[in-house]
């Protein structure tokens, strides 16, 4: 990595700014302002850094709309929003999806909308910690804030993860590195451990490296299982590690003080799904007997994790929520936005900050080029070359103030540094803008004449 | 806009109102002694007429909650209602979705709620779904009780300072009061561990239980708060708690009272889950006579009851050692959440089951708190929402406590287990609620525990806060008809909130804005900057947040409303 000077011309520092990248949130950055743009950022890791000081690389600035001959022409931002209202008034079936990379306060304006039209609210996690989620929903979910892993933990393990590249700062500023009160000298009262098929850049700082088989998480934390029940393992090897391995680890789990499990995506899209995060989850509990253990998802958008809270405490389910008879409803399989378009159900798709076009799989694609795609976002992305009308937002943290919740709960709120380009909108607006448009557009469906209250709930 | 509700048979404890026939007024959201001739007329003739219910200790906002509706999908379902022109579509039975929890609510007249366990951290997410709950008033109860800074202060007998960091961090959390889970008991659950009794000490920390009970309380009455500390006391839940639960009342016995507007040093939150006698589930029993014997015999506490209501529930709180307990008993899916130097939580979904000998014990404990305590003034009715059963059983309460006909009828029916004649002194108690006392146990002397002096009463310049129920109090026998009553309760034929109707005919025609209540020291700002200045270092090395995104920011209030107090120096 070549030298670089750092930055000395600039006009103003704001300290304390939030790191709209990953779901660490870190929210100690200083960024270094001139001529209204970020010139160089203090502390942050290189992904966030740059994602703030880039911020008009691709960046969208002017609404579009697609033309008869196909083509996105520059509009003004009544007509994009009109033609983007009458996509969703005249809808059967939306989905609004995304969410994660933008502010809890526009999310509000996004379930007003979703409510009155009836559609479906969905987010990244459909595609990503969907799994974690129904296992949360299957086995239980025993967390604690990143502060606690600081000071408390003597062993983390990262399970399909790997915060080296992923999360840069997760290891120093929470959970490795990092001098807690309990674990004074940091890294060296720590044991590191690392459970991926591959030697990651997190198994390179690890203490122990546990490179079972792909798709081999569930066996092997089935054999952890047995083992700290008191069971005999009768197979020699177990999803490629040694039966010793296996006893010598659950030893040394059940003897840390204080234990944390991170898991990422490498271990909620193996072969078994939510199962390998079930099995991990009452892994946990199991230790409980023990000693004290925890685990935390490695979230990966900024606010991803904000979308699920908010959706749980707005409707009573976390993910795909499903608006479309006048109340909410949740079924794995059935609301989630990626069957939904497989199935050619969906005809209105409006994406909110993400990129379903670079992340979905090639079915659902191919529906979406086929119907009517809004796009509210601030960069370019495989996602405005399907959109029939985009609008461009503005940059959480940077541009726009806003809530947003880290991968452990905590609710932060991420300030604005420096004003948004001209021609932009934030996303709150842009979406209470579609929200009272929509409404004079069309009579709010599926109200019911009179309150019947659900028998099951008497 | 000037109303009159005309006719109405009026409970009003706290202005020694009790069922008269006689007419409330209001005007611009005030009741008021006079109206004019134009003022509306709602005609509520021979209808029960009370101030609208304050709950004083639900879980109903916050981190633990979401986690619970996230959880548990098989409860959002059970309660899914479809929306209407007025109101939002619902979800939940035990963990209603925000949107619901304000309606339903509504619905059964009450108009404040208070919110019981704030982590301070995480208070911005408790504010955001105060205010994302419609129609109703929501203080905060902000958690001190296994806080770091709490353990230091308390160990070195610091009450001035403790005093300075409480009246700071209620700034700091928007919160109302203070708020104690197992003292002591969720900071060793960062090792697993529990404390056991009032005089053990956590891991690492050289403080008891005991020292930091008393020492907030003291610095609680320093203050001058307008609600004592708020305490839910070591081993809950466990057989043979009685002697802890009574320790921990009466430790505080000798604390000079320093608020006027109430009259308690101590609340006792869900004393039901503190009553047990015995050494295990085996020879468990009932200790609600004797807790009952303790708290008529002194005037410094008062309780609320978290009366089990038979129903399949989250239990959710921020006694986390107790939760794991829970889950070694019944093996379902277990939450744990852990905040950092501050608090911990659980939860668990449990089903109340009458069959059950264990369910069946606490179920009669809760309602002989209620009988054997003399004076209602001193007892508040709660489920603790939604540990012991959702908070819209109240009714149903209502209805057993009004009714020992429909008691016997349970007991001598089979209808809950037959441990209740053998170890509770349930069947013995004939004492009958009548509406005054519930209208005391359910708004006025929750009202008073608070110190709240705009609330609670229908007092002229209170806030017109009212709720209108479906039974004629002189033509009903609560005793015999305690179905009408459970019915009644259940729906409003009026709620009103600051002067709005928010209920008619027992449905929502109106939607506001909730709004928080926190307390507002003055006085103390030299003091609370030198405390802030003190713990400064620790919070930059230790904390995961920054000092500049700890507090709770206006932006997440929605007009709140703020009790000032002044300090005593």
């Amino acid at each position: 990595m070549a030298y670089e000077a750092p930055i000395t011309d600039y006009d103003h520092i704001v300290e304390n700014c939030t790191c709209a990248f990953c779901g660490c949130n870190c929210d100690d950055l200083d960024y270094l302002v001139k001529d209204g743009h970020v010139v160089a950022v203090r502390h942050a890791c290189r992904l966030g850094a740059s994602k703030i000081m880039e911020d008009l690389d691709q960046r969208l600035l002017v609404p579009m709309v697609r033309d008869d001959d196909g083509e996105l022409k520059e509009v003004d931002w009544d007509t994009a929003l009109d033609k983007a209202a009458e996509y969703i008034a005249n809808s059967i079936r939306p989905i609004f999806y995304g969410w994660s990379e933008t502010s809890i306060e526009c999310m509000k304006e996004g379930v007003a909308l979703g409510e009155y039209i009836g559609a479906v609210l969905d987010n990244q996690a459909t595609i990503c910690h969907g799994p974690s989620l129904l296992a949360v929903q299957n086995a239980g979910y025993p967390v604690q804030t990143l502060g606690e892993v600081q000071s408390r933990a003597d062993m983390c393990v990262f399970s399909g993860s790997n915060p080296m590249n992923s999360h840069p700062r997760h290891l120093a500023r929470y959970s490795v590195f990092c001098r807690g009160y309990f674990r004074t000298r940091g890294r060296f009262d720590r044991t590191v451990v690392t459970m991926d098929p591959k030697f990651t850049d997190t198994a390179k700082v690890s203490d122990l490296w546990v490179g079972f088989e792909q798709n081999g998480d569930y066996g092997f934390y089935n054999a952890i299982r047995a083992v700290l029940k008191g069971k005999e393992l009768y197979q020699d090897v177990i999803s490629g590690i040694p039966r010793e391995d296996i006893y010598e680890l659950a030893e040394a789990m059940k003897n840390a003080e204080f234990g944390t499990l991170f898991f990422g995506l490498g271990l909620t899209h193996t072969l078994s799904k939510q199962r390998s995060i079930d099995i991990a989850i009452k892994m946990i509990i199991d230790l409980n007997k023990f000693t004290k253990w925890g685990l935390t998802p490695m979230r990966g958008h900024f606010n991803v994790n904000g979308f699920n809270i908010f959706m749980a405490f707005e409707s009573g389910f976390p993910l795909g929520v499903d608006y479309c008879r006048g109340y909410p409803r949740f079924l794995s399989g059935e609301t989630n936005t990626i069957d939904l378009l497989t199935r050619g159900e969906c005809d209105v798709f409006m994406v909110v900050a993400a990129d379903p076009g670079a992340h979905y799989p090639n079915g659902a694609v191919q529906h979406l080029a086929k119907i009517p795609v809004i796009q509210v976002d601030i960069h370019w992305g495989p996602s405005t070359e399907i959109a029939d009308v985009v609008l461009p937002g503005s940059f959480i943290g940077v541009e726009c103030g806003g809530t947003s919740y880290r991968m452990d709960g905590v609710p932060i709120y991420m300030k604005k540094a420096i004003d948004k380009p001209e021609t932009c909108r934030d996303d709150e607006w842009i979406i209470r803008e579609l929200k009272e448009r929509v409404m004079k557009l069309r009579e709010e469906p599926n109200v019911a004449p009179k309150y019947v209250p659900n028998p099951a709930a008497l | 806009m000037e109303y009159i509700l005309k006719n109405g048979i009026v409970f009003d404890p706290t202005n020694n109102v009790k069922g008269e026939k006689k007419d409330v007024m209001f005007k611009d959201g005030k009741i008021v002694e006079q109206v004019s001739d134009d003022a509306k007329v709602l005609d509520v003739t021979d209808k029960l007429v009370m101030p609208a219910g304050i709950d004083p200790h639900a879980h109903i906002a916050g981190p633990k909650l979401v986690v619970g509706r996230m959880y548990r999908p098989e409860d959002s379902r059970r309660g899914a209602t479809q929306k209407t022109s007025v109101i939002r579509g619902e979800s939940g039975f035990s963990i209603p979705s925000c949107p619901a929890t304000g309606y339903r609510y509504s619905r059964m007249g009450y108009g404040t709620v208070v919110e019981a366990a704030m982590p301070p951290l995480e208070g911005k997410h408790t504010h955001e779904e105060i205010c994302a709950i419609p129609n109703i008033d929501v203080p905060a109860l902000p958690l001190f009780g296994n806080n770091w800074f709490v353990f230091e202060f308390a160990k070195e007998n610091k009450i001035d300072e403790l005093a300075a960091f409480i009246s700071s961090w209620l700034k700091i959390t928007k919160g109302y009061g203070v708020k104690i889970v197992n003292p002591c008991g969720s900071e060793a659950w960062g090792w697993g561990k529990n404390v056991h009794g009032f005089d053990d000490k956590p891991p690492y920390f050289d403080v008891t239980s005991r020292e930091v009970v008393k020492a907030l309380a003291k610095a609680n009455e320093k203050l001058g708060l307008p609600h004592s500390i708020h305490i839910h006391p070591n081993d809950l839940g466990h057989p043979g708690n009685v002697p802890t639960t009574l320790e921990t009342l009466d430790s505080i016995k000798d604390v000079k009272k320093n608020a006027g507007v109430r009259d308690q040093t101590i609340h006792c939150c869900h004393l039901q889950f503190h009553a047990y006698q015995g050494n295990s589930w085996k020879d468990a029993s009932s200790g609600a006579e004797e807790i009952a014997k303790y708290i008529n015999s002194t005037d410094h506490v008062t309780c609320d009851v978290g009366q089990v209501t038979l129903d399949e529930t989250t239990t959710m709180t921020a006694d986390a050692p107790m939760e794991y307990d829970l889950y070694k008993l019944s093996g379902l899916k277990w939450v744990n959440k852990d905040i950092e130097f501050e608090t911990a939580a659980g939860i668990i979904p449990v089903i109340y089951s009458a069959k059950s000998p264990v369910n069946t014990l606490q179920w009669a404990i809760g309602l002989e708190l209620f009988l054997h305590i003399d004076d209602p003034w001193k007892v508040c009715l709660t489920t603790d929402h939604p540990n012991a059963g959702p908070f819209q059983r109240y009714p149903r309460i209502m209805s057993w406590l009004m009714s020992n006909t429909r008691r016997m009828e349970m007991i001598e029916n089979g209808e809950v287990h037959k441990w209740v004649n053998s170890r509770t002194t349930l069947p013995t108690i004939d004492r009958e609620y009548d509406f005054n006392d519930i209208a005391i146990i359910s708004r006025a002397a929750p009202a008073k525990i608070y110190g709240f002096e705009d609330r609670g009463a229908l007092t002229p310049g209170y806030n017109a806060d009212i709720a209108v129920y479906d039974i004629k109090p002189n033509e009903i026998d609560p005793s015999k008809e305690y179905e009408a009553i459970e019915k009644g309760f259940s729906l409003t034929d009026y709620t009103i909130k600051d002067g709005k109707i928010l209920v008619k005919d027992k449905e929502i025609v109106q939607v506001k804005k909730s709004r928080t209540i926190w307390t507002n020291v003055m006085g103390l700002e030299k003091e609370e900057q030198a405390v802030i200045d003190g713990i400064m270092p620790f919070f930059n090395q230790y904390y995961s947040v920054k000092w500049e995104n700890y507090p709770v920011h206006d932006h997440y209030l929605s007009d709140p409303i703020r009790v000032d107090v002044q300090a005593s120096k």
